[in-house]
């Protein structure tokens, strides 16, 4: 061992600790004040109790919320799979005029802020006469996750050896039988991916879902917000430790039945 | 070249038409003409970036020619799509279905051919028994050895009863000693089914021991198009003749003397037939010798014919020997000596005279 080797491993130690640390003592802390018992948020709290959780599970915005969220979440999720996956093949495969421009036109919301998109978004709906329903808070959605998708796919797809469509044309495969044949199965646990993780995306946003939505289409984080300006108490850190649950066995069954491990790493087949 | 011309038209299964495909600015096959007759394997061979994987996907559909026609069995195809011909591939990474087990992948170009459910599962097990793996149906492709991915690949090519078949560099992914064993068994089922077969390789040796006839490619363009034996001992150019296994080159001054084309080799007259050194060679040309056309023999022997020299070095091959002289006029010569009695007879340093089979020479 070097001496700078013999630095250098446990600086490295020390840092993956304190990483671990901002990232997850926050939850932490949260999880905790869930516990408490006074009717005010309280760190470390003085005495215990389970009757926050209980008012976060009956309490009829957050019952509402989440029928909400699990609706727009599984429209939004869903058209994007199908639309990242469209255009990210038709990037990958085809040239044709305006392929630049549509990779940077579906990778925008990116950049732009979410505060933008919702204020936008707004405005369009009340220009147009759309009502504030569920069409215009799947879509503000849909814009948000479909980059997201699209390189998952992208990525997939890059990892696709190209020789298997030349391997299928010889066969006698047109075009479409090989996207449907070799392609999508192929790509399938990236389709998986870009899924699940637009799923989650969808469900927990919050700042463009503020703008679009009305008391009657709140997802669960605007039903959370409009709650935490009337109340302090630990309700919103039950509800939290709940969702963080949750996600994580949500995530767990997700692993079992579709490999993370495969959705996340690269295969080379070059 | 004379044979196939002479041959019927409707023996000729590939007929490539002075195609011509660039890219950018390079001729990557440029005005190529060739005529493959049934049945026949020929191979494309060349140094990388020659031209002949472009030449394959031109033929596979992969690619669209410039200008040119290419034909099979007689029919232009350059208006049909990859997947239009009926053209069967292997490629070098085998490209096997991988969500696909193997009898999967043999069925493929079956069902895409609307072929009828017993008849693809008799076909399958019939292809699958050809390349020795029957039993191998079940499997996933990443299951296998290369060499049986290779013979996967091969059955799923053939199984769809293809016009031809184009093989690109298939074994060049193969270790050696099942590379050999694996050019036996292709040889093999290309002449069982007597399919028409474009192999296409840059191993010399390769393709000198499976072909009926061999394309040499350079430079976008076909060199010379022969059997092994003449590409061998009648190299059509000098590219050619140094490409194909080991060569002497020496220079020399050419003047013809009646039927007999006389060439001055520094202090060495050698006379060849006009026919072995062509009338357009410069009067500056090579002579071209290779090694198994030269033979060491006693100084001042009677059947001298290319000087004396020295042994430089020995290099033992097994079944032969070479012999590295320096020539007294500043050659460096590899001679060839079969079996091993050679090394005795000519340690390094030994005196000795060159015996050269003039039948044998090329000069260009």
């Amino acid at each position: 061992m070097t001496m700078a080797d013999r630095i250098a491993k446990p600086a490295f130690i020390a840092l993956v600790a304190v990483a671990l640390a901002f990232v997850t003592l926050p939850s932490v802390v949260v999880v905790i004040v869930a516990f408490g018992e006074k009717s005010i948020m309280m760190f470390p709290p003085d005495a215990w109790s389970l009757r926050w959780f209980e008012r976060a599970l009956t309490y009829p915005d957050f019952r509402k919320g989440m029928v909400n969220g699990l609706y727009v979440s599984a429209w939004a999720s869903l058209l994007s799979v199908a639309v990242g996956t469209l255009a990210a093949y038709a990037i990958d495969r085809f040239a044709f005029k305006g392929r630049a421009l549509l990779e940077a036109i579906l990778l925008s919301p990116l950049v732009i802020p979410h505060f933008t998109l919702g204020v936008g978004l707004l405005l369009l709906a009340s220009t147009f006469g759309l009502a504030r329903g569920y069409s215009v808070v799947v879509l503000c959605h849909l814009i948000l996750v479909v980059p997201f998708v699209m390189r998952s796919v992208y990525v997939s797809l890059k990892n696709i050896d190209p020789m298997l469509e030349r391997a299928a044309a010889s066969l006698g495969a047109p075009p479409l039988t090989v996207f449907l044949r070799i392609h999508l199965p192929l790509l399938a646990p990236g389709l998986a991916g870009g899924w699940l993780f637009a799923f989650i995306l969808s469900f927990n946003e919050f700042t463009a879902t503020l703008f679009v939505t009305n008391n009657t289409t709140q997802t669960l984080p605007v039903a959370m917000y409009n709650y935490v300006r009337e109340y302090a108490d630990p309700t919103m850190a039950a509800l939290s430790a709940l969702l963080i649950l949750a996600t994580a066995l949500f995530l767990i069954i997700a692993n079992r039945f579709l490999g993370l491990d495969r959705i996340l790493s690269i295969e080379s087949h070059r | 070249m004379s044979e196939s011309a002479a041959a019927p038209v409707n023996d000729i299964a590939l007929s490539i038409e002075k195609v011509v495909r660039t890219f950018g600015t390079a001729r990557a096959v440029d005005n190529v003409s060739l005529e493959v007759r049934r049945g026949e394997f020929v191979t494309l061979l060349g140094p990388s970036g020659c031209g002949k994987t472009t030449l394959l996907n031109l033929i596979a559909g992969f690619l669209t020619p410039e200008s040119g026609e290419i034909f099979v069995d007689g029919a232009p195809i350059s208006g049909l799509s990859a997947f239009e011909r009926n053209i069967g591939v292997v490629f070098q990474n085998y490209a096997l279905f991988p969500h696909m087990s193997v009898a999967e992948n043999v069925a493929f170009g079956l069902k895409m051919r609307k072929v009828t459910r017993p008849e693809i599962a008799r076909r399958v097990q019939e292809a699958l028994e050809m390349v020795r793996l029957p039993q191998m149906g079940e499997r996933r492709p990443r299951q296998l050895s290369g060499g049986q991915q290779q013979r996967i690949a091969l059955a799923r090519a053939l199984v769809i009863r293809p016009q031809l078949i184009l093989l690109d560099e298939p074994f060049s992914a193969i270790d050696k000693n099942l590379r050999a064993e694996m050019q036996v068994e292709l040889k093999t089922i290309q002449r069982q089914v007597g399919i028409t077969t474009i192999f296409i390789t840059h191993d010399q040796s390769e393709a000198l021991s499976m072909s009926d006839r061999i394309a040499v490619m350079a430079q976008g363009q076909v060199q010379q198009f022969s059997e092994p034996i003449d590409l061998y001992r009648r190299p059509a150019n000098s590219f050619v003749a140094s490409f194909i296994g080991e060569i002497n080159r020496l220079a020399c001054t050419r003047r013809i003397e009646g039927d007999r084309a006389v060439l001055e080799c520094g202090p060495v007259q050698v006379r060849v037939p006009t026919a072995q050194a062509p009338a357009g060679a410069a009067t500056e040309s090579m002579l071209y010798l290779r090694p198994e056309a030269l033979r060491a023999v006693p100084a001042g022997s009677a059947e001298a014919n290319l000087g004396t020299g020295q042994v430089q070095a020995q290099v033992y091959q097994g079944t032969h020997v070479d012999l590295i002289v320096q020539a007294d006029n500043g050659w460096l010569l590899r001679l060839r000596e079969p079996g091993f009695a050679a090394l005795d007879r000519w340690p390094v340093g030994a005196r000795l005279a060159i015996h050269a089979d003039l039948a044998e020479a090329c000069v260009y």
